[in-house]
């Protein structure tokens, strides 16, 4: 995950050996049924149905819900991953092991959550009612329950980020007067941009995903909290086509953010690791 | 003596050996060991559950073996003669299917229970409901399932006959779906929505209301504007055990049967 710097590479690189063979296997299983399912998809169907209105009010959502949420993630995801960049302490690793945490659990399990604390009977519930507030069935439980599940993608990524900047470079910078924040807005950001960059794509990308913590939090309304794959869950049964088409969206959208991703993480040439 | 002996200790092996055989309270007329597969819609897993005890305890040596799902699946199953003898379907276009695909005789299949839809509000009842009409009431706080599940389906032909109906008023409808927060893919998550309190209101199954038991308070929608789901029951056409499925059918039928299923929370065949 981390770009490391220019590894020496064997002799015989890009020729197959033995372990190409070998995992000849997994690959078709990956990627046969995303091949499958793109080869169901007729290009009439997916004109049609992006014209249909339950498909665009839920790219709408989809794309509107993420756009906030990946923000959030990233303001407020900058101060973890600081903390977890610096020191080794116990209470990082707790830190960092409530980061995973997310990541490892079923994502209804984070809706459940989610509705037992902002929920109107939950434990913010009451709160929330007296300023009037009320989260559950909308669009802010969409984004919350997108921030719950990919906020750890960009911390992780960001605190490696962080973490390769030389403590000598900020040192210098603030012997030369810089304040604690020019030091991160001059020097530490800059030098960490790709891993921030990297790290806001994945969590966009597991955000436009999400589905389990957002059904059972946000509901299920056309317009309002149906994302995209929400759309393709409920309109399985009805129409086939329509949850084909949000697939092949989808699939798309994922597969140029990771390519992305990679792109950006790909070993450094030479004029570029002197940055 | 030697002989007489061999005589005696056969005897015993044998009846050693019946004993194993035949369960220990079965009297002698008792058939012997059987299976009847009954195939039944999922919701009827717990009623079912309890039915399949009652005929085990009436017929020693019969085992209930049950095969619960979508009443759809069912029908494929059976169109692809999958052993059964009993096919218990919680709506008549599934019924007709295995009819079509020869499983079931035309003239057999019999409505054994009906589910209606009812109102569900959280126990304490937050927004004051107090009739079906008070669906509209602004501001209200409702879940149905999604138009795609059956139940949601049901739901919105129940609100479109109170629509036709002049004591609701013309704007119902509108007034109803456009309190809708949710709607949810099955009736199982509009129930927990409202058990939980995150909702006002929902619209789910009788059975599902009687499921949750204390956590939700039930209002009737009226039978005149009510979505009521019919379920048929038929032993299967060329059923191994036929006598005993006929056994199956009219326990379920009969006055003990009918009782058990109310407790579920059904309503007894017209």
């Amino acid at each position: 995950m981390s770009p490391s710097p220019p590894r020496p590479r064997p002799a015989g690189r890009g020729r197959p050996d033995g372990w190409w063979l070998l995992s000849l296997p997994l690959l078709a299983f990956l990627l046969t049924p995303i091949l499958a399912l793109l080869g169901r998809v007729e290009g009439a169907h997916v004109l049609a149905n992006l014209h249909s209105p339950i498909a665009q009010k839920a790219i709408a959502v989809s794309l509107r819900t993420t756009l906030f949420s990946t923000a959030l993630v990233i303001v407020a995801g900058i101060p973890v991953a600081q903390v977890l960049a610096r020191s080794d302490s116990r209470l990082r690793r707790l830190v960092d092991a409530l980061v995973d945490l997310p990541t490892v659990l079923p994502p209804a399990v984070a809706g459940i959550a989610l509705l037992v604390t902002f929920g109107r009977r939950g434990l913010l519930g009451g709160v929330l009612e007296l300023g009037g507030v009320a989260i559950p069935f909308t669009q802010a439980a969409v984004v919350l329950a997108q921030v719950f599940v990919s906020a750890p993608f960009f911390i992780k990524s960001a605190a490696i980020g962080f973490g390769e900047v030389s403590p000598d470079l900020k040192q210098a910078a603030g012997l030369d007067g810089a304040s604690s924040w020019q030091v991160f807005r001059f020097v530490t950001a800059p030098l960490a941009r790709s891993a921030l960059a990297t790290g806001a794509a994945l969590s966009w990308a597991r955000a436009l995903g999400e589905f389990g913590a957002t059904i059972i939090f946000a509901g299920n309304f056309p317009g309002r909290t149906q994302t995209m794959p929400l759309a393709i869950y409920i309109g399985f049964e009805l129409d086939f086509n329509l949850a084909l088409t949000l697939s092949a969206i989808l699939i798309g959208l994922s597969l140029i953010t990771l390519l992305l991703v990679k792109w950006l993480l790909r070993p450094k040439g030479r004029g570029d690791a002197a940055a | 003596m030697h002989r007489l002996s061999r005589l005696i200790l056969l005897s015993l092996l044998l009846t050693a050996l019946a004993g194993c055989a035949m369960p220990p309270a079965s009297a002698p007329t008792a058939a012997p060991p059987a299976n009847l597969t009954v195939f039944a819609a999922a919701s009827l897993t717990e009623s079912f559950g309890e039915l399949g005890q009652m005929f085990e305890a009436q017929h020693p040596g019969v085992t209930v073996v049950f095969n619960f799902a979508g009443s759809q699946q069912l029908a494929q199953q059976l169109a692809q003669d999958a052993p059964a003898d009993v096919f218990a379907s919680a709506n008549n276009r599934q019924m007709q299917a295995a009819v079509d695909a020869g499983r079931i005789a035309a003239d057999s299949p019999q409505t054994f229970v009906r589910n209606r839809l009812v109102v569900v509000t959280p126990a304490d009842n937050p927004a004051g409901l107090a009739s079906y009409a008070d669906l509209a009431t602004p501001g209200l706080k409702l879940v149905l399932a999604a138009p795609e599940v059956p139940v949601g389906q049901y739901s919105l032909e129940s609100l479109e006959l109170a629509g036709q109906d002049p004591s609701y008023g013309p704007d119902f409808v509108a007034n109803v779906t456009g309190n809708v927060v949710s709607y949810e893919e099955n009736v199982r998550a509009v129930l927990s929505k409202v058990s939980l309190g995150e909702a006002d209101a929902g619209i789910v199954y009788a059975t599902d209301a009687a499921s949750a038991g204390d956590s939700v308070r039930t209002l009737p929608i009226p039978d005149a504007l009510n979505v009521i789901a019919t379920y048929p029951l038929a032993p299967v056409a060329n059923s191994a055990q036929a006598e005993l499925a006929d056994a199956f059918v009219a326990l379920v039928l009969s006055p003990e049967g009918q009782a058990v299923l109310a407790r579920y929370g059904f309503d007894g065949a017209p």
